[in-house]
């Protein structure tokens, strides 16, 4: 593992820190986690590009030392599509968030992962929509409050690895801003798939979604994200009734499928390359 | 000249014919009547180039990959008509702001909404001058003949990269489902403009929004300049920034690159201005019938000139202004309810009559409707 400094001097814009998040915030974990995957796995920094759309999630590219696009909210897939076909060479990795990536953006979420075009997705999961102040998003839990929800929230909520498994991601993972570690190597996992991944990475918003809903401050909501989460292989050899409530967390899938750019290519090598 | 290359060709494979002469590689879009075959065809001929089609789930999302194809480098296209000319306002904005050069195609319908699907319109004209929210300059050409939709695409791929924007090519159904003999000119006749790209020593300090220049150079992901861009305000870095005084000198650089080289970017066409009593401005596939109509007064004795607006906008401000003089009206004859003409009233209104001979019932402006109006005014 590096150390978070020389972390810091590879990966990111040092005269652009320190970020605008909240004290608490989970998205700082989930972003260092992003920026360990990458160090790791040793990839060009010149070849990575961090594409998002709009959020508080989002605005994690701009402190990153890559090719980075903030985009129009929902649309970061849509942007990262035409990147990664136009030049397969680059590493392309959207950040989002629950709101971003599966409300309005929700359409390209599930296109992106059918057409299995070599993207890696982060969703930073906090449950409600943070930027603009706590509304509630389609992660938000059925009953909790949102100041669009004053009286409980009456939508049911995605599950957002079973939405993308479901779509054809080849890749899927959740893990937690707690289980920092455990996500990290699942981003690794999910950069090194050769088609659409997408990691989970639930976050806490202790500035709106905490507030609201009392779960406390952030150390609080974290010792809350150790309690109610359980490991995918754990969960395996538990009763049913022990099970109940719990967010399980690992990963879900990991399968070799063509990807997209690959079967693109193919037909214009047969009019480009002459034998 | 005698191996000429000619082709019967519609509209709508003119302007991809035109575009793979300019350099396009990259298209991505959703398909809409009447502007498909584009789509089509260049989902045949872009891979024999080495170039790559893609079919997005919208065309928010076709706008948006466009835009990334771009800034990885490509010259890219998309394709629309009305209804998808409104879901890409959202991204267009975008592109504007970060000044990502691409060339958006308009084959307009009768709207409001999913309107008449076959029926040929010129609806979109006040939508590509406002249909984003915000202020920044347009650029919109709009062809009245195939050998000029093969020609305005290229110009629409130059001013695209050199000015670093997107530029609207707007079709009417008329031209984009029209079939004329044209002659393809010869690559080495055609004038190609490719980005100003930085070089490697301004990789440390690369300004990819340098207000010292008109228009900023621009590298593509992947070359090692590793750049940000957003849809916020942003500083010569492409960092966020809600100074004032950052966005006033963006704004006024954004806007002055179009307005302060007028010259190079204004095309029109002009008959018997000269010597004229009256005056018929018209564009794209209402052009034909305007001048067949012309024509035929002037063999009655009327003396009617025609002014042909290649370039939409920015809108040809002095020219028109200059005609306004000599004559006691103009007509403005347009596929809508008067979208081009207010335009015109308020440059001419001072020296002039300016009446609207206006359709939009689906059927476009016939000769003999011009001729009327013609009898109407002299
Ligand atoms: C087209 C559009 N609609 C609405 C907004 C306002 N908006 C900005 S961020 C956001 C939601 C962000 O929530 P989420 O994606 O969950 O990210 P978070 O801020 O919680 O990290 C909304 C609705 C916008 N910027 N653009
Ligand atoms: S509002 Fe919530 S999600 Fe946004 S920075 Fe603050 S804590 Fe984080």
């Amino acid at each position: 593992m590096a150390v978070a400094s020389k972390l810091l001097e590879n990966n990111f814009r040092m005269n652009r820190l320190p970020h605008i998040w909240c004290p608490g915030c989970g998205h700082g974990i989930i972003m260092r986690g992003i920026a360990e995957a990458i160090e790791n796995l040793g990839y060009d920094k010149q070849k990575v590009c961090i594409i998002s759309g709009i959020g508080c999630s989002s605005r994690a590219p701009g402190y990153m030392d890559f090719n980075t696009l903030h985009t129009t909210h929902g649309r970061a897939l849509a942007f990262a599509t035409g990147v990664k076909l136009a030049n397969p060479d680059l590493k392309v990795i959207v950040v989002s968030g629950d709101g971003d990536a599966t409300a309005i953006g929700g359409n390209h979420l599930i296109h992106a992962a059918r057409r299995n075009i070599d993207i890696t997705t982060i969703v930073f999961n906090n449950n409600i929509y943070g930027m603009t102040g706590g509304q509630y998003s389609p992660t938000t839990p059925h009953n909790d409050l949102g100041t669009t929800a004053p009286y409980g929230n009456v939508d049911n909520v995605f599950d957002i690895c079973r939405l993308a498994e479901g779509a054809g991601a080849t890749y899927v993972a959740r893990g937690t801003v707690y289980h920092a570690k455990q996500l990290e190597k699942n981003i690794e996992s999910a950069l090194e798939n050769k088609g659409f991944s997408l990691v989970e990475g639930v976050s806490i918003c202790p500035t709106y979604y905490g507030r609201k809903n009392r779960k406390g401050d952030a150390a609080e909501m974290m010792i809350n994200l150790k309690e109610t989460t359980l490991d995918k292989k754990v969960a395996a050899k538990l009763p049913a009734e022990k099970k109940e409530g719990k967010l399980i967390i690992g990963e879900f899938v990991n399968k070799a499928q063509p990807e997209f750019c690959e079967e693109y290519h193919k037909i214009v090598d047969k009019f480009t390359k002459g034998d | 000249m005698v191996n000429k290359n000619l082709k019967l060709m519609q509209g709508n494979e003119a302007c991809v014919e035109g575009a793979l002469a300019a350099g396009m590689k990259f298209f991505a879009g959703y398909p809409i009547t009447p502007s498909t075959e584009i789509a089509e065809i260049s989902a045949q001929r872009l891979p024999r180039v080495g170039g790559k089609f893609i079919q997005m789930e919208d065309e928010i999302a076709g706008m948006a990959a466009t835009i990334g194809g771009s800034l990885a480098g490509l010259k890219s296209m998309t394709a629309t008509s009305g209804p998808g000319f409104s879901l890409k306002q959202e991204n267009i904005g975008y592109a504007m702001l970060t000044e990502i050069p691409c060339v958006v195609v308009d084959v307009q319908r009768g709207g409001p909404s999913t309107g008449l699907p076959t029926a040929p319109s010129q609806s979109d004209v006040m939508q590509a001058k406002w249909g984003t929210h915000g202020d920044h300059p347009v650029i919109a050409l709009s062809p009245s003949s195939i050998r000029e939709t093969y020609d305005l695409t290229i110009q629409a791929f130059n001013l695209a990269e050199k000015y670093r924007t997107p530029v609207f090519l707007m079709l009417d159904e008329v031209i984009g489902h029209m079939r004329e003999k044209i002659e393809i000119p010869d690559p080495s006749d055609i004038e190609i403009f490719n980005r100003i790209t930085p070089d490697e020593s301004e990789k440390s300090d690369y300004k990819a929004y340098d207000n010292s220049l008109e228009v900023p150079k621009m590298a593509a992901f992947g070359e090692g300049f590793k750049f940000h861009v957003t849809g916020l305000m942003h500083d010569e870095f492409g960092f966020p920034k809600n100074d004032p005084t950052v966005t006033e000198i963006l704004m006024s650089r954004i806007m002055g690159k179009i307005e302060n080289n007028l010259e190079d970017i204004l095309l029109y066409d002009e008959y018997y201005t000269e010597d004229m009593d009256l005056l018929i401005l018209s564009y794209g596939g209402t052009f034909r019938s305007v001048m067949s109509a012309v024509r035929e007064a002037q063999r009655s004795g009327k003396k009617v000139g025609v002014f042909k607006a290649k370039t939409l906008w920015p809108f040809p401000e002095k020219r028109v202004k200059e005609l306004s003089k000599k004559v006691d009206n103009i007509i403005v004859a347009e596929m809508n309810l008067g979208q081009y003409y207010y335009e015109v009233d308020r440059i001419a209104r001072n020296n002039c009559e300016v009446s609207l001979l206006g359709k939009a019932n689906g059927e476009p402006i016939t000769p003999t409707e011009v001729l009327k109006k013609i009898k109407e005014v002299l």
